[in-house]
């Protein structure tokens, strides 16, 4: 695999403010990358850095093996950008606005060799016309009259159109509505599919969690956490809920346990339950540590055990809050912890054991 | 929650918007005076200027009585000038200053007026800053009441400086020149309003005021050529004929300003119904379906599509102007060639030779300057499109900057050179002959033209925060254009324009070295400006 986009120690002020502090990315060719970070941690500034818009102070970026810089015409070919807040000219119809993408892609020809001889500006037109219908977009439609929604339509129907090697979305869906977001992680699978590579930035964590192959995850300008969703859940802790037979024994001292709270049903009326479950214990576990914990419990005898992998929402909120626990791990409360269990239950992605 | 705070959103604004309209007017009028701090004072300081500094002028270009009275028969016998100026009610120096200045001033409080209200109403819904003053506790008329009062402020201020500045002339007459121009302002500001709840676009809703004003002007002038005391009718349709029918240092006919109360009461009115009647960000004008495939293709083609609205506008505005300017241009001369010191400014203004030439040279002269207000406009379209963000996406598409910014320029400096010929035409016809000299003699003002072009391509490439001093730059040079000759100022202040470099021509002798110059300084002006565009963050 070659690298699609690499930027090394970026730094980027405005006046006072350090937008960028260091910040680094590598996106693999062929990858949907996810670009994460709360509001103003610089992902917005990064891409407009990749894509020649800002000048960087200091700092590596490449892209394409291209310096974003200096060869940004020939670099934009290449290259197909949606913002997240796409504004139109009032008077042009968003058919046009599609079509004046095309063809700026083709540097201004009229796309040559198509099969039905049919032209669309730079784009496929039969792409052009799937994507129109897909998206439920009226391309006839001028400027002003369009919803947020519909404008960022016109942008994506325009970039997942054109015949480029690498789409840069910034945050693409925010004002999509849940249907047209379907439409929207189809179409990215399929781009991936031919071979594009896609640096996705968004806060929908479910739509990241659906589409990267990998995430970076940028605090104040900076990397605070790179790599696949696997490897990052990995750094995370893995919720446990099991019901024994016996007493669980040692649990508390095993390294990587938090929260444990063990509930004793010998003690209420009903007595042992009639499947010999004597008590439930809960506990979150650093999921390195995984293994020594379930070996404690399958000692006492397990009934049944459901363990929860660490949603991204979870992960994120953890870089999000560093600033309020500097060791990184953060003590989840108890609603906390609710709503990670709510959310795996939702996506399904919980692993039922021994029942 | 009780009953009468229903949780419904709509029923909750329409609680706002139903029992406290204006609710939050307070904020936002503070908040418009402080966005205008700047371009208010300037506006309203340069207006004044221009009606507080004519009395010394006047004074020294015609000293005595008997020439002012001379001056004041003249005037009125000659249609040309009654169209240009109106007719003078009063030889007083009060009085000629009144004739002299009062319809322009209108005008400037008019054109200040229109901006002030379209900035604060179409503008903010079009930029989407409605919606979220909207949403908050601000009600339904509070932005409309905001604006007007803005407006009010302005032309207030404007009306005492004027009344106050122009007392030494004459108590009541300084008051009815101040609360004249000061009114007009008014009737153009409630004008505004209702044009902005018509159209989507800010800038249609100015184009169409401007316009509206443009038509209040020629329906003066059209009145004024025929009768020379103001009675006619078209006179009477235009609030720039009120203006001069109270009569300002004459005998003031103080009812006329019943007339500026009712239509600015009438016209208000209308726009607060419209208002009422629409939803934010909506108009009356629905913009119509277009094509579902386009034909854009380059960069350049889109600046076209963007821009030929204006130019066409451009073009048939001097087209007219010209055409009017050239028909005025013989009984002007003959009349003005009968007083030595006026003779002596439009000469200052026009040249040495032949009276008509000379008049023929200062019309000229002033289709240059207002065309530098084109290229102003039309450079700073790349301002607008990039703090709109939508060059954004175009940048990061295969457009290379120059190649974006080049599109436009091509228009900003090509569109120049076209209205000024266009100008030339209509003067030319209007005046019925000398084509050839006077298509020469516009030409001959593009150079300048263009380094006022160069000059916002310069302030635009280094900061677009700067970009809006290219207005003040060219506005600086109609300003001495037009008082200057007046005034008799120094030729190292007249110089600063770089109109007044170039040789009078019609009439004049050819000087290659500072149209060459100017050429110069237009080009390195602009190198300089596209190369700072080259180098800088786009704004985000
Ligand atoms: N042109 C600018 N001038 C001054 N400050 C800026 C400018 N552009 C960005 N910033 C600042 O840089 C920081 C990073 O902004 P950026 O837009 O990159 O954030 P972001 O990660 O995209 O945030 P969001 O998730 O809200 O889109 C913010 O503090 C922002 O205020
Ligand atoms: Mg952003």
């Amino acid at each position: 695999m070659t690298t699609a986009i690499s930027v090394a120690g970026l730094h980027k002020s405005f006046g006072k403010t350090h937008a960028l502090d260091g910040l680094d990315l590598e996106v693999e060719a062929g990858e949907v990358h996810g670009f994460l970070g709360p509001n103003g941690s610089g992902k917005s500034t990064t891409i407009r850095v990749l894509l020649g818009l800002l000048r960087a102070d200091s700092g590596a970026a490449r892209m394409l093996d291209m310096d974003p810089w200096t060869d940004a015409v020939e670099l934009h070919r290449r290259v197909a950008y949606v913002p997240g807040d796409v504004t139109l000219w009032r008077n042009l119809s968003g058919g046009e606005v599609i079509d004046l993408y095309g063809r700026l892609h083709n540097g201004g020809r009229t796309r040559r060799g198509g099969k039905d001889g049919g032209r669309t500006g730079g784009l496929d037109p039969a792409r052009r016309a799937d994507l129109i219908e897909r998206f439920e977009l009226d391309p006839t439609k001028k400027g002003r009259t369009y919803s947020k929604g519909n404008r960022q339509k016109v942008a994506l129907v325009a970039a997942f159109a054109s015949d480029v090697d690498v789409l840069i979305l910034d945050e693409p869906t925010s004002g999509l509505d849940p249907l047209m977001e379907e439409v929207f992680q189809r179409c990215v699978r399929e781009e991936r599919d031919r071979g594009r590579t896609i640096l996705l930035s968004s806060h929908i964590l479910s739509e990241v969690e659906e589409l990267c192959d990998r995430v970076s995850i940028i605090r104040k300008g900076r990397t605070v956490e790179s790599g696949s969703l696997a490897d990052l859940r990995h750094l995370t802790r893995t919720s446990v809920t099991a019901e024994l037979t016996g007493p669980p024994n040692g649990l508390a001292s095993l390294p990587g346990v938090h929260e444990l709270e063990v509930q004793d049903l010998e003690g209420q009326d009903a007595g042992v339950r009639p499947d010999g479950v004597r008590c439930r214990v809960r506990l979150h576990v650093d999921t390195d540590k995984l293994n020594a914990v379930l070996r404690s419990l399958t000692d006492s005898g397990v009934r049944s055990l459901t363990s929860t992998p660490p949603t991204l929402e979870e992960l994120f909120l953890r870089h999000y809050q560093e600033d309020v626990q500097p060791d990184g791990r953060r003590d989840v409360q108890a609603d906390g912890r609710r709503d990670v269990q709510a959310d795996s239950r939702a996506d399904g992605s919980e692993e039922t054991v021994a029942r | 929650m009780t009953a009468t705070t229903t949780p419904a959103a709509g029923a909750f604004a329409a609680r706002v918007g139903g029992s406290r309209p204006l609710a939050g007017t307070g904020t936002l009028l503070r908040f418009a005076l402080r966005r205008d701090r700047v371009m208010m004072p300037l506006w309203i300081g340069v207006t004044g200027l221009l009606v507080l500094s004519l009395p010394a002028s006047l004074k020294t270009v015609y000293s005595t009585p008997a020439e002012r009275a001379t001056l004041a028969r003249q005037m009125l016998t000659n249609s040309s000038l009654r169209a240009t100026y109106g007719p003078v009610f009063s030889d007083s120096i009060g009085g000629l200053t009144a004739w002299r200045i009062g319809s322009y001033a209108g005008v400037l409080a008019a054109i200040m007026s229109l901006i002030i209200v379209v900035r604060h109403t179409r503008d903010e819904e079009e930029s989407g800053r409605q919606e979220l003053i909207s949403a908050a506790m601000v009600g339904r008329r509070a932005p409309l009441t905001a604006a007007l009062l803005a407006a009010l402020v302005a032309n207030g201020v404007l009306a005492l400086l004027i009344a106050g500045g122009l007392a030494g002339q004459g108590g009541s007459g300084a008051l009815a020149l101040g609360l004249a121009i000061g009114a007009t302002g008014m009737v153009f500001a409630t004008m505004a309003a209702i044009v902005a709840q018509l159209t989507e676009s800010a800038r249609l809703a100015k184009g169409l005021t401007g316009g509206l004003i443009g038509a209040a002007f020629v329906l003066r002038a059209a009145g004024d050529s025929a009768t020379d005391d103001g009675s006619s009718l078209l006179t009477w349709i235009s609030p720039l004929g009120w203006l001069e029918n109270l009569r300002a240092f004459a005998d003031e006919r103080w009812w006329v300003l019943l007339l500026f109360v009712a239509a600015v009461a009438a016209q208000g009115a209308a726009a607060y119904a419209l208002a009422g009647r629409r939803d934010v960000g909506m108009s009356f004008l629905p913009t119509r379906p277009g094509p579902a495939t386009g034909r854009l293709g380059t960069a350049e083609a889109l600046a076209w599509r963007l821009q030929r609205g204006a130019v066409l506008g451009w073009s048939l505005g001097f087209l007219a102007a010209g055409a009017a300017f050239g028909g005025i241009t013989k009984g002007a001369a003959d009349l003005v060639g009968g007083n030595a010191k006026t003779r002596e400014i439009i000469e200052r203004m026009g040249g040495q030779a032949g009276i008509t030439d000379a008049f023929l040279a200062a019309m000229v002269n002033m289709l240059g300057m207002v065309a530098a207000l084109y290229i102003v406009s039309s450079v700073l379209r790349l301002h607008g499109e990039e703090t709109s963000q939508r060059a954004e996406p175009l940048l990061a598409a295969a457009v290379g900057r120059l190649r974006w910014a080049g599109g436009h320029l091509v228009l900003a400096f090509g569109g120049a050179s076209l209205i000024m010929l266009l100008g030339g035409l209509g003067l030319a016809l209007g005046y019925g002959s000398e084509l050839g000299a006077v298509l020469g003699a516009c030409l001959v003002q593009v150079p300048a033209i263009w380094t006022l072009g160069g000059v916002a391509v310069l302030l635009y490439g280094l900061s677009p925060r700067l970009a809006p001093g290219a207005w003040a730059a060219a506005g600086l040079a109609l300003l001495l254009g037009w008082i200057g000759p007046a005034l008799n100022i120094p030729q190292t202040v007249m110089d600063l324009s770089p109109f007044g470099h170039l040789p009078k021509l019609p009439g004049g002798t050819m000087a290659w070295t500072p149209v060459l110059v100017l050429t110069g300084i237009a080009a390195a002006l602009t190198a300089a400006g596209l190369t700072a565009l080259r180098r800088r963050d786009l704004t985000t």
